[in-house]
């Protein structure tokens, strides 16, 4: 029963991290490459219309968590106390911007909510690849010094960074080079997935500049892929032990794979949804292969007082869990009916669409 | 310690009443929409459309607001209040994640349909995509009640060694008798928000001499809603509730009525005074003797138990602070349904549109019927205390065990800069449409 909902949150969070995930791409796109006032408009309504019903993911997740798995949303949630309010906050101005950016003719004003809307998706991508590079490093459970925990064994604090900025320390803080390193790979990835939404909903201007940008961000990606699998093994030495004992498992840098590779035919490939599926797969694969290689753990202790938080020392009750799992399944089943109708209702290029109520 | 916990219960305190003021005014909006949209479709008269229409544009922004403001609440749980989280998640998380997956995903995905769709789907998938809306925002209020419910009054648990609550009963939490009369209570008076605000905006409409016809129609329709939802929040629902505290929480319902002691026979029912703590009695008393053993047990000397029967420690912890909410509500309540009476008085003589004094009162009585909802709120969480899971989970015991004092009053200061922002952001939107009026944008 443990094992569903883990499968289930992680789909849920997987869900907004490609659809939320291509607001945020667009977001950076609209910040560094569109120029023009008509690719301004387009861009922003290419989110705009749709980051609400995209961030519902979210908070489906969180709520999924809280129920699953109490023990781990109470330690995590508390423990990155500041990176979550900071992400709060981003989400905030980015979503202002996004939804007052058409409410005056104002060059100023649009000016000002096309940076505010830009910057924060940037951070927030950011962010989010940090906040996995945390998890798949591990933090100082208990706060244990000298062998001693400073409380519970599963509460930490962390703060922003440590004067090393080193994840190898028994402090480490939420930013440190091997986590900035993975908050770029989400950065880079999130910019290749908006880029391709842009080119698949909105007849931009700039679509076909899209294309060689994510040509070279894909060389881009491929780089500090390499490179973060080889900093990972000094991270933790045992990081990829998952995959030998169960090599099924490889299925998901597989999937990744094929998403990188797929990319570099950008410029060949005639149907932009296909396009827009390959960098799904990238992100798809990503998320599943961090998870995977923690697998039944979710988040390590780097201390050896504490033991690790597990799917199965997190959980709530059998009785609960198998409870939800009823409702659960009857939820799924709406929003999926919900999204078919949607997606047919919203299908084809949105350029005509009403926006700006 | 004590300022951690003082820090936290500030920052949800302000969070929970800015977020607050966005769904108070949507849950009731969305039902006013249907209604207009409804009329439409029977009437075939442009006017009732192009109103639903307006008022969506009103709701979108509220909606936004609503959605911005209400990811840090859930977030909140689990970061200020990580203990309560652990010890309490196996059950509350239960309704909460059921609000995200039965009501967020149908009231975001149905919304967009009804702002933008309009042409696509024809009218009366239009209607149905609105009520769609409606439905979602009536249930996201439903989980919400249902988590509040348990916490007021716990239900279907069982407390493990460890001082985990675990579920026991699943239907229990839905079942529990704090439940319904909250959630009618607090739905009529979300309907009160949004009828008054239809009607101010109508009011406006005919005092400006500008898109007249519609401010007729809104103020119409706005004072008749307004009359049932402002009878109704009073009774039965506000009575239900009373009846509640009075059994469930007795020590709160002494605080809250401000009975310090107890008397022989029949309670008084206090209109105005103030606590005074040292002396351990009200101030500048007017009260009205055996009132509130009727209203409460329909017996007029039926004794009630004043704070005197109560040890400190059961009694709710900010005694002035839970009166005073209290007193706030009900005499605003009072105060709607006079007015709105009053109104419906001259609308049933065809002069209501004309008579200028009372057209200012209404427009101008906006801002209370959201200071009565969150007065009301107070009035419940305050009285709660200092409990977090009523007679079982202290307040002290669930704020989050590593987050400093330092980083929630950091966080506090950036939530009130932004909400700050947020405000004044949304006073100008809103503004901006309610000067365009309902007449439809040509594209």
């Amino acid at each position: 029963m443990e094992i569903f909902w883990y499968i289930a949150i992680a789909i849920v969070l997987t869900a907004f991290f490609i659809l939320d995930g291509y607001d945020f791409g667009a977001g950076i796109i609209h910040l560094f490459f569109a120029k023009k006032e008509k690719d301004k408009e387009l861009i922003t309504k290419s989110a705009g219309l749709f980051w609400d019903s995209n961030e519902v993911w979210l908070v489906a997740a969180g709520g999924m968590l809280f129920m699953a798995f109490p023990t781990f949303y109470a330690s995590v949630f508390s423990g990155f106390y500041l990176p979550l309010i900071i992400v709060l906050w981003l989400i905030i101005f980015r979503a202002i911007g996004l939804e007052f950016r058409g409410q005056f003719k104002y060059q100023m004003w649009k000016d000002i909510w096309d940076k505010s809307f830009g910057i924060s998706s940037l951070l927030l991508a950011l962010f989010f690849g940090i906040a996995l590079g945390n998890i798949i490093r591990g933090v100082n459970l208990g706060t244990a010094e000298n062998g001693i925990s400073a409380h519970e064994a599963h509460y930490f604090f962390l703060p922003l960074w440590d004067s090393s900025f080193s994840p190898l320390t028994t402090h480490p803080g939420v930013i440190d080079w091997f986590t900035i390193i993975i908050g770029l790979i989400a950065v880079v990835t999130l910019t290749i997935h908006g880029a391709n939404w842009i080119i698949l909903k909105t007849n931009s201007s700039i679509n076909n500049k899209l294309k060689t940008v994510i040509f070279n961000l894909n060389i881009v990606l491929t780089l500090l892929t390499i490179f973060s699998i080889i900093v990972w093994q000094i991270v933790n030495p045992n990081a990829l032990d998952n995959f030998i004992n169960k090599p099924y498992l490889l299925i998901f840098p597989i999937i990744y794979l094929i998403g990188l590779i797929g990319l570099f035919f950008i410029k060949k490939i005639q149907k932009n949804s296909h396009a827009f599926l390959l960098s799904t797969l990238v992100i798809t694969g990503g998320i599943w292969f961090s998870l995977a290689s923690l697998f039944p753990v979710i988040l390590p202790s780097i201390n050896n007082v504490n033991q690790h938080l597990t799917i199965y020392n997190t959980a709530a009750s059998e009785y609960g869990l198998s409870t939800a799992l009823i409702w659960g399944v009857i939820g799924f089943i709406l929003i999926f009916v919900y999204m078919i109708i949607q997606n047919r209702l919203t299908s084809g290029k949105i350029d005509n669409m009403d926006y700006g109520h | 310690m004590e300022d951690m916990l003082f820090y936290d219960r500030l920052q949800f305190a302000f969070t929970i009443t800015f977020h607050y003021i966005f769904p108070q005014l949507t849950m009731g909006l969305s039902l006013m929409i249907v209604y207009f949209k409804w009329i439409y479709l029977r009437t075939k008269t442009e006017k009732y459309n192009n109103a639903a229409k307006f008022f969506m544009k009103i709701f979108a922004i509220n909606f936004t607001m609503g959605v911005v403001t209400g990811i840090p609440m859930e977030f909140q749980f689990g970061t200020n209040w990580a203990k309560f989280s652990e010890l309490t998640g196996g059950i509350i998380g239960q309704t909460l994640a059921m609000e995200g997956l039965f009501s967020f995903f149908l009231e975001s995905s149905f919304l967009a349909l009804f702002i933008f769709g309009e042409k696509l789907m024809g009218q009366k998938l239009h209607f149905l995509t609105g009520f769609l809306v409606f439905l979602g925002s009536w249930a996201s209020g439903y989980f919400i009640l249902a988590t509040n419910a348990w916490m007021q009054h716990p239900v279907g648990y069982e407390i493990l060694d460890n001082g985990k609550f675990v579920l026991e009963n699943f239907s229990a939490l839905f079942t529990n008798p704090w439940l319904l009369p909250a959630f009618l209570h607090n739905q009529m008076a979300s309907i009160v928000t949004s009828a008054f605000v239809v009607a101010s905006i109508g009011a406006f409409y005919i005092l400006r001499n500008k898109h007249s016809e519609y401010g007729k129609l809104f103020l119409k329709t706005g004072v008749i809603f307004g009359l049932i939802s402002s009878v109704l929040v009073a009774f039965p629902t506000g009575d239900w509730n009373a009846k509640n505290v009075v059994k469930y929480q007795p020590a709160t319902f002494a605080a809250m009525e401000g009975i310090f002691e107890t008397e022989d026979a029949g309670a008084e029912i206090v209109l105005i005074g103030q606590p005074n703590m040292v002396d351990k009695k009200l101030d500048n008393k007017i009260a009205v003797p055996n009132i509130l053993s009727f209203l409460t047990y329909q017996e007029w000397d039926r004794q009630i138990a004043g704070m005197d029967q109560f040890k400190k420690e059961e009694l709710p912890d900010n005694i002035p602070a839970l009166y005073y909410s209290y007193h706030i509500m009900v005499g605003l309540g009072t105060i709607f349904i006079s007015v709105m009476l009053l109104a419906i008085f001259f609308l049933w003589r065809k002069k209501l549109y004309t008579i200028k004094p009372l057209l200012w009162i209404i427009m101008f009585l906006v801002p209370f019927p959201y200071i009565a909802n969150i007065t009301g709120w107070y009035t419940a969480e305050l009285g709660r205390q200092p409990y977090l899971v009523y007679g079982l989970l202290k307040t002290s015991e669930g704020v989050s065990p590593t987050v400093s004092s330092g980083n929630t009053l950091f966080t506090l200061l950036g939530f009130v800069a932004l909400y700050m922002l947020l405000g004044l952001l949304f006073l100008i939107l809103v503004g901006k449409t309610i000067n365009e009026g309902p007449k439809p944008k040509s594209h």
